[in-house]
């Protein structure tokens, strides 16, 4: 069916449209510049907001982590649940929800395409099976490399060909989308249950040169050689970084470092890492007690270098679930706050951690962590390269993004939280005196504009001709109402979407799921020169019986797994 | 005559993936790396097959279509207050997930064998959470090996060489860089493999895992002995484990189904947990069925609940002790039931196993089960992952593809098509 969505406030910031008035066409699943309207079901948008479908690269929804906090964290479930309807299958859970329900949550945000940010290779097959029953979104898988045994191994050597090769193989193998790197090199220690390697770890910038035990590469020989690898295998997302030292006072300094660390490989001005959840990353101080945010000096280094992206993993005041593939921070979360405590390593490759946790108003470390996060926002100089998340769940369910988006777009909204939460905490923090309002504009690209690019998706994110038709249009009209008094109205109609569209199909009507379709799952197919993957996979069978305790055969995923499957090719430099 | 080479094992939780069968005449004539019950399984899954859909025509099961047997099935499913869809521990993930959709759609109860396994160890992980990896950080790094109520030898047989003490990993080399545990109340044929054997007194597992906690604490403990060991011997075990480099506790039904059950668990979790301050300490449950991991998977990626989901509400309700299969039969608040690749009726309690032939029910299986033998309707199935495709979680929760080597005897369906066709049939009559 043709659809036409007409007279809508269209904020299209890939295109340029800032809030113009204009119609919308839509052919089949993707957008036109005409069509015909007498034949087209014709969407009133007037005095509403439209914008593309929201995008989101980084959000825990599926894989094995998320299913042992489905397990984890029953008493979560019984307080939110999502009933049967005519289109809808039944679902329960608050911060670690169940797959159907993720699906319609994000289509009633007006959210369309989503990323699962980490899930070990071995395990790869379980983030399929979830993302089979995430229905609606459009999603891909970042591949954990950080702490792989081979990866390390070829990097030590200086086999980087290999490596890139070995990582290609590994991508197509297991239909993965982008190499992630979780606290690189650390994991292996705790997996020796290594205090006193990682006590030099935690919070020291130090720590990225000292080289991991039993494989004498550092980690940030093995950032850098990821970096390269990406390069080498131009995959359309650069590399995802969550730095070493995770929630730990000091810990700014390992992050501007590993920055840093890869600033010689940049060409042009287009990122080549993307730090993520930056707020957890982003402590000053050398304790609890000196805790303070060190968020100024990380945009300080983020806004004179074009070579970095960050999303913010802005926290929430709420009971959530952590969920990590940094198994060594979850253990020292569990010591901190005595909560019950998973840990999952993964043989070869990396590991993983669950604790719950209450993030509280009144508590000062979570105080401070909560302006980090807006800190990190509002300073930054250029919104292409800075992202809204919570790291759902780390920071909060996702369920709370019109409440950061609130916090960013009014300075009344961040002072009505700022007067209840800790004295100490506000005193030490620069939030006050931060008066800048992010428009409808910034916020269209740090949700979706922007985080499309960064994904390489050149179909998402934007309203131009030849765009996925995934729109969302909201009630409210951005010509008319000024977000920074308004704010509870902007939250308002930012969390029930008057409308969602995705592929061309409407989901999401007045806040209700209408209709369920399946969303793609999008894998990148790296082409790597025949020669040197023959060289590379030679030796690979071996590796396998040696390092696995599956066959290389039984470790590919067959394609019948794979959901309206999307492979992305890419060629080698 | 082919032979296929790393078929994944469909038997038991260790889903060993290097079996290799020679297909002649679509049989399985020889199998390698096979234990001696998965041999068995691949050389006589043919013999002695149910091979037609049968309905209780007059007190007797009769031969009937296909058709009518979906349809019966449907009739009993729809006509119930309360049914419940159960089993699935040796099906594919994807019959699983049917099965759920099924139970959504009758507005019934989906649980699996985990009932009468391992729910103790999903009710600790709800309580402690679970310090666990997967088997191949067992196989490179553990120099200790405990099994708590576990004869792995003839529950698991490859477990130790594949897995465990007796392979070689990257960081261990093979038997003699490890110590192998065994404790259980008997001298089975795995605690004859062990360093060290630790009889414990039946029913006092809690007792002695109270006492290394203490041990490790060096609390003095004012006992002579506990669970029936000197205390001088339990301080040795703590001793023991605190001073391994990397140390692993697999545990058996002898926990979890014994006097304490989730609170065994709980406990066995906090011993391992307190064991994290000293060195690398992680736990394992022994799983039996391959796939009931799997089972407990699916359910709760698309629940929220790992077994025992009640969705009569429109929504997923969990209460062990009330939703559970065992339970409901117990107080006779089901009314109907659709059993699929499982044979409650020889493993039930008697009580339970009573009232669960007072209800009509249908039964998906390869074979005729004695809970087949009792039923309304019984539909036969292709064995998956010999006979049919799929997926499956090992005990660690590592998924592994299944296969399918040979082809089923004509007209037979997966337990998946057939689930779904029951699924179908309700919704079509529903229109």
């Amino acid at each position: 069916m043709d659809l036409l969505i007409k007279n809508g406030v269209v904020y299209d910031p890939l295109n340029g449209i800032d809030g113009e008035v204009m119609d919308i066409a839509i052919k089949d699943n993707k957008i036109v510049e005409k069509i015909d309207e007498s034949n087209a079901y014709v969407i009133d948008a007037s005095n509403k907001l439209v914008m593309p479908g929201g995008v989101d690269l980084h959000s825990h929804i599926a894989g094995p982590k998320c299913n042992v906090g489905r397990m984890l964290r029953p008493e979560d479930h019984y307080k939110d649940v999502e009933p049967k309807t005519q289109v809808k299958r039944s679902g329960v859970g608050y911060s670690v929800p169940s797959s159907f329900a993720i699906g319609y949550r994000y289509a009633v945000l007006g959210y369309t395409t989503v990323f699962e940010p980490a899930n070990p290779p071995l395990k790869m097959l379980h983030c399929h099976h979830e993302f089979k029953d995430i229905p609606i979104l459009d999603k891909g898988c970042l591949v954990m490399f950080g702490n792989n045994w081979s990866v390390m191994e070829y990097l030590r050597d200086n086999k980087l060909d290999e490596c890139a090769a070995y990582v290609a193989w590994t991508l197509d193998a297991t239909k993965g989308y982008a190499i992630k790197l979780v606290d690189p090199g650390c994991v292996e220690a705790w997996k020796w249950g290594d205090v006193e390697f990682l006590d030099v770890l935690w919070g020291r910038p130090e720590a990225i040169d000292k080289p991991v035990p039993r494989f004498g590469v550092t980690a940030k020989e093995i950032v850098r050689g990821l970096c390269k690898v990406n390069k080498l295998l131009n995959l359309p997302h650069p590399i995802h970084v969550h730095a070493n030292g995770l929630g730990t006072p000091g810990n700014y300094q390992t992050t501007i470092d590993t920055m840093d660390s890869v600033k010689d490989l940049a060409e042009e001005d287009k990122p080549i890492i993307h730090l993520t959840h930056v707020q957890f990353n982003g402590y000053a101080g050398s304790d609890w007690i000196t805790m303070r945010s060190g968020a100024h000096e990380i945009m300080k280094y983020v806004n004179a270098n074009k070579h970095v992206s960050l999303d913010l993993g802005q926290i929430i005041f709420t009971d959530t679930t952590t969920m990590t593939g940094d198994g060594p921070f979850e253990y020292k979360l569990h010591l901190l706050t005595k909560n019950k405590w998973t840990n999952a390593d993964v043989e070869t490759e990396e590991g993983a951690g669950l604790v719950p946790i209450h993030y509280k108003k009144s508590n000062f470390v979570h105080a401070t962590m909560w302006t980090i996060g807006l800190e990190l926002a509002l300073l930054a100089k250029d919104p292409w390269r800075i992202f809204m998340t919570t790291d759902h769940p780390n920071g909060g369910p996702f369920t709370h993004y019109p409440r950061v988006m609130a916090w960013l777009m009014s300075k009344e909204a961040r002072k009505r939280t700022l007067d209840k939460i800790s004295k100490r905490a506000r005193s030490r923090s620069d939030l006050d005196n931060m008066d800048r309002e992010y428009s409808f504009y910034e916020i269209a690209i740090v949700t979706r504009a922007a985080t499309a690019k960064i994904l390489g998706l050149k179909d998402k994110g934007h309203l131009g001709v030849g765009a996925d038709a995934d729109v969302a249009i909201y009630d409210v009209n951005p010509r008319e109402i000024n977000p920074s008094s308004d704010y509870k109205k902007v939250r308002k109609a930012l969390s029930k979407a008057a409308c969602t569209i995705k592929d061309g199909e409407i989901i999401v009507k007045d806040g209700e799921i209408v209709k369920s379709i399946e969303g793609r799952t999008y894998w990148v197919k790296p082409n790597v020169p025949e020669d040197l993957m023959k060289a590379m996979e030679s030796n690979l069978a071996n590796k396998f019986r040696d390092y696995y305790t599956v066959e290389m055969e039984n470790f590919k995923i067959p394609d019948r797994f794979i959901t309206r499957s999307s492979p992305m090719p890419t060629y080698y430099a | 005559m082919v032979v296929i080479k790393n078929i994944v094992c469909p038997i038991c939780g260790c889903l060993c993936d290097d079996i290799e069968a020679t297909v002649e005449d679509n049989k399985i004539t020889k199998v390698k790396n096979s234990c001696s019950v998965s041999a068995t399984k691949f050389l006589n899954y043919y013999k002695e097959r149910n091979l037609s859909p049968l309905v209780r025509k007059n007190g007797e099961l009769k031969p009937v279509s296909l058709e009518e047997a979906v349809d019966r099935t449907a009739e009993i499913l729809m006509n119930a207050d309360f049914p419940v869809i159960y089993g699935f521990a040796c099906s594919g993930c994807e019959a699983q997930a049917v099965g759920v959709e099924l139970a959504e759609e009758v507005g019934g109860i989906i649980d699996n064998q985990t009932v009468t396994c391992h729910g103790p160890s999903a009710l600790g992980l709800h309580d402690q959470g679970m310090p666990t990896c997967t088997l191949g950080e067992v196989r490179h790094r553990a120099d200790l090996i405990v099994y708590w109520g576990s004869n792995f030898q003839e529950s698991h047989p490859r477990h130790l060489a594949r897995y465990s003490a007796s392979s070689e990993g990257r960081f261990r080399k093979g038997r003699k860089e490890r110590k192998l545990v065994v404790i259980d109340v008997r001298k089975t044929p795995s605690a004859r493999l062990a360093d060290l054997f630790i009889p414990v007194a039946p029913g006092q597992d809690y007792e002695l895992m109270s006492a290394l906690r203490m041990a490790l604490q060096y609390d003095d403990i004012e006992e002579e002995s506990v669970a029936g060991l000197p205390v001088e011997q339990v301080e040795e075990l703590a001793e023991m484990m605190r001073s391994c480099e990397f140390g692993v506790l697999f545990y058996g039904l002898g926990l979890t189904m014994s006097r304490g059950k989730e609170r065994n668990i709980d406990m066995a979790v906090s011993l391992v947990r307190d064991l994290n301050k000293w060195t690398k300490f992680v736990i394992m449950p022994m799983r039996g069925h391959y796939n009931v991991t799997g089972m407990n998977e699916v359910t709760a990626w698309q629940t929220g609940y790992p077994y025992a989901v009640d969705l009569s509400h429109g929504y997923p309700w969990y209460s062990p002790g009330e939703t559970t299969f065992t339970d409901l039969l117990r107080r006779g608040e089901c009314d109907a039931a659709l059993i699929v690749a499982s044979d409650p009726l020889a493993h039930f309690p008697k009580n339970v196993a009573q009232n669960l032939c007072k209800i009509p029910y249908a039964v998906i299986d390869p074979h005729l089960s004695m809970t087949a033998l009792a039923a309304e309707v019984v539909m036969p199935c292709a064995f998956t992952g010999i006979e049919a495709e799929g997926s499956a979680y090992r005990m660690d929760t590592v998924p592994l593809p299944l296969r399918k080597v040979v082809d089923p005897p004509p007209g037979i369906n997966s337990d998946e098509q057939l689930v779904g066709m029951i699924l179908h049939t309700i919704r079509s009559k529903r229109r």
